[in-house]
């Protein structure tokens, strides 16, 4: 993937390794202690930490700019529309995007998949297939099978192997059926850390005639994307789990497929003019974005690709690649211990089980000594059960921890043993 | 936090490793289904009754240490008892585990109960320690076959 950074000011070199110390000094909770220990935050996969500089992009809006926007005349109005409005265009440069008309804010990937699904699936005929794969997120899961219900169309589903990586041969013969109109797609496993080959499927994909949408809520924190390159046609992320704050995402999709969809969600700013006779709807993106946005949110979103901007995200991705590394070594030499998801690519997260150790006890002793991480299903039991297990214990990690924590967590895991083995 | 020890009592991960009364229950009078969507617990809880009685009460399925012990000595505690008992039992657990103890109650008096009574300062473990009563309740008063914390 090529890495492009059309808005990074303070570009370091890339041959530079992350400053782990500088950057943790950006995120002022990682000084917050924790039941008596200092934090060690490892749930970056269910929502990362906020830097200064987005808290402060937020409270800014609401102390200086806040105003609705899209609307009034006034100078407030006009201040905040701006501000959102360079958010918007921030982020395009950041997935590079060609035009800042194909990025819908959203509430988040869940809200991005559920569009798509109701705009795009709106065409579906009985008897067409949808592929999503063996490693999906809930959210990019149930959205599909309820509209296969309505639609009569038929979920398939990508298998994977025992180390969590999808079988293309497997994809390609689904493809060669003729019947596929969508393909979905998570770019990284929020449950196993797998990194999907997202591009080549794409390509695969659109030779066989379908649109695809890549989930991207795991992959944007961790490596550089370019949507331009993935040539994926709607692109999926949430901000929250990206450094920014909850309740914004962003759906990009391509112009074309875009304006030839439904409107989604109706009412004010999407439309153009309204008259008890007929409506006519607004261009793109605003078309999709009906309603009060989260203003604040959007703003708090640009500061974040802002910050990731101002990094190598080369870097970024090295620093946690090696946090990954060292956790599966020093993991599995504890004895008992299992790594659920041993893929050749992975990003952030290492997910593991404990023999007769159930993860959610694993996690109450984790956060007795300090250590934040996710126990259960991951809201992907398809996989859990692919495993033949009902949860993990899993660790996922962001660009501001660091080898000393992964100490912390396998001292702890083998507290959590002492206590219950 | 409170002390681990308070939670994980010798008694809870001695009933984790030995569960009593796991096994599945043919020809039972009721089989419900437990289910903890947030952490995928599940258990089935039998019940067979006579007249009034509860004769025997058995589960299986998987779960954390917290939720594996409490239907290992719920169902230890509740055979010979009546239906009234049972419930009876069922409520004083939930005040005990949610820390709403009646005024002039001791959770000492609670008995082989009381070992859960650290469960009242995990909050994130009082359905772990409730999932097994929820699903005999559900036993007791309804039809439900199915039911969950969430
Ligand atoms: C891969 C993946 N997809 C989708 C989602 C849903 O994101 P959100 O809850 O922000 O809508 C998540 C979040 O856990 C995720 O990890």
């Amino acid at each position: 993937m090529s890495v492009k950074h059309d808005i990074a000011p303070m570009k370091q070199h890339s041959a530079e390794a992350l400053d782990v110390p500088r950057v943790r000094s950006d995120f002022p909770i990682l000084a917050e202690r924790v039941n008596g220990h200092a934090l060690v935050y490892l749930d970056n996969a269910a929502t990362s930490q906020k830097p200064v500089s987005v808290i402060d992009a937020t409270s800014r809006y609401y102390r200086t700019q806040n105003a609705n926007i899209h609307r009034g005349v006034h100078h407030l109005s006009e201040e905040a529309t701006k501000a959102y409005e360079v958010a918007r265009s921030k982020i395009r440069g950041w997935i590079n995007a060609s035009l800042t008309q194909e990025l819908i804010f959203v509430r988040g990937t869940t809200e991005a998949i559920n569009l798509v699904a109701a705009t795009l699936g709106a065409s579906l005929r009985p008897g067409d297939e949808i592929v999503i794969s063996a490693l999906e997120h809930h959210s990019n899961i149930v959205p599909w099978q309820l509209l296969c219900e309505q639609r009569q169309a038929r979920l398939r589903v990508v298998p994977m192997n025992d180390r969590g990586e999808l079988l293309l041969d497997d994809y390609e013969h689904l493809l060669q059926g003729g019947k596929v109109r969508i393909v979905a797609l998570s770019h990284v496993s929020n449950a196993l850390g797998t990194i999907n080959p997202v591009k080549e499927m794409t390509a695969l994909a659109h030779r066989a005639g379908a649109d695809v949408l890549i989930d991207g809520a795991q992959a944007v924190p961790h490596m550089s994307v370019d949507v331009q390159d993935l040539d994926a046609d709607f692109y999926a992320f949430s901000g929250h789990k990206m450094y920014g704050p909850t309740g914004v995402g962003i759906l990009y999709g391509k112009k074309k497929i875009l304006e030839s969809l439904p409107p989604y969600q109706s009412g004010g700013d999407m439309i153009k003019s309204v008259t008890f006779e007929k409506t006519i709807f607004n261009d793109l993106p605003f078309r999709f974005e009906a309603g009060t946005p989260n203003i604040a949110g959007g703003i708090g979103l640009g500061a974040a690709v802002d910050y990731l901007a101002a990094l190598d995200m080369d870097a970024v991705r090295d620093h946690e690649h090696a946090l990954v590394a060292r956790a599966t070594e020093a993991l599995e030499a504890v004895p008992g211990v299992r790594i659920i998801g041993t893929a050749l690519q992975k990003a952030g997260v290492v997910s593991f089980v404990v023999e007769n150790i159930h993860p959610h006890d694993i996690g109450t002793i984790l956060d007795s000594d300090g250590v934040a991480i996710r126990t259960g299903h991951h809201c992907a039991q398809p996989t859990m059960l692919r495993f033949g297990i009902p949860a993990t214990a899993r660790a996922s990690f962001a660009l501001y921890n660091t080898f000393e924590e992964i100490d912390v967590l396998v001292r702890s895991v083998r507290h959590a043993i002492e206590v219950l083995g | 936090m409170s002390d681990l020890r308070e939670l994980y009592q010798e008694t809870i991960l001695d009933h984790n490793k030995s569960p009593r009364n796991f096994r599945k229950m043919e020809h039972a009078d009721r089989a419900v289904d437990g289910y903890n969507p947030l952490c995928g617990d599940h258990y089935t809880v039998y019940l067979k009754f006579k007249g009034d009685f509860i004769e025997d009460i058995s589960f299986e399925g998987a779960g954390c240490a917290i939720s594996k012990a409490s239907a290992s000595v719920m169902s230890s505690l509740l055979i010979g008892k009546t239906k009234a008992e049972a419930q009876a039992m069922f409520e004083r657990f939930h005040r005990l585990v949610t820390g709403a103890l009646n005024p002039g109650e001791e959770a000492e008096e609670f008995g082989k109960l009381a070992v859960f009574g650290g469960v009242s300062e995990f909050p994130a473990r009082v359905k772990c320690a409730s999932l097994a009563w929820h699903t005999l309740h559900a036993g007791l008063v309804s039809n439900e076959a199915v039911v969950s914390t969430e």
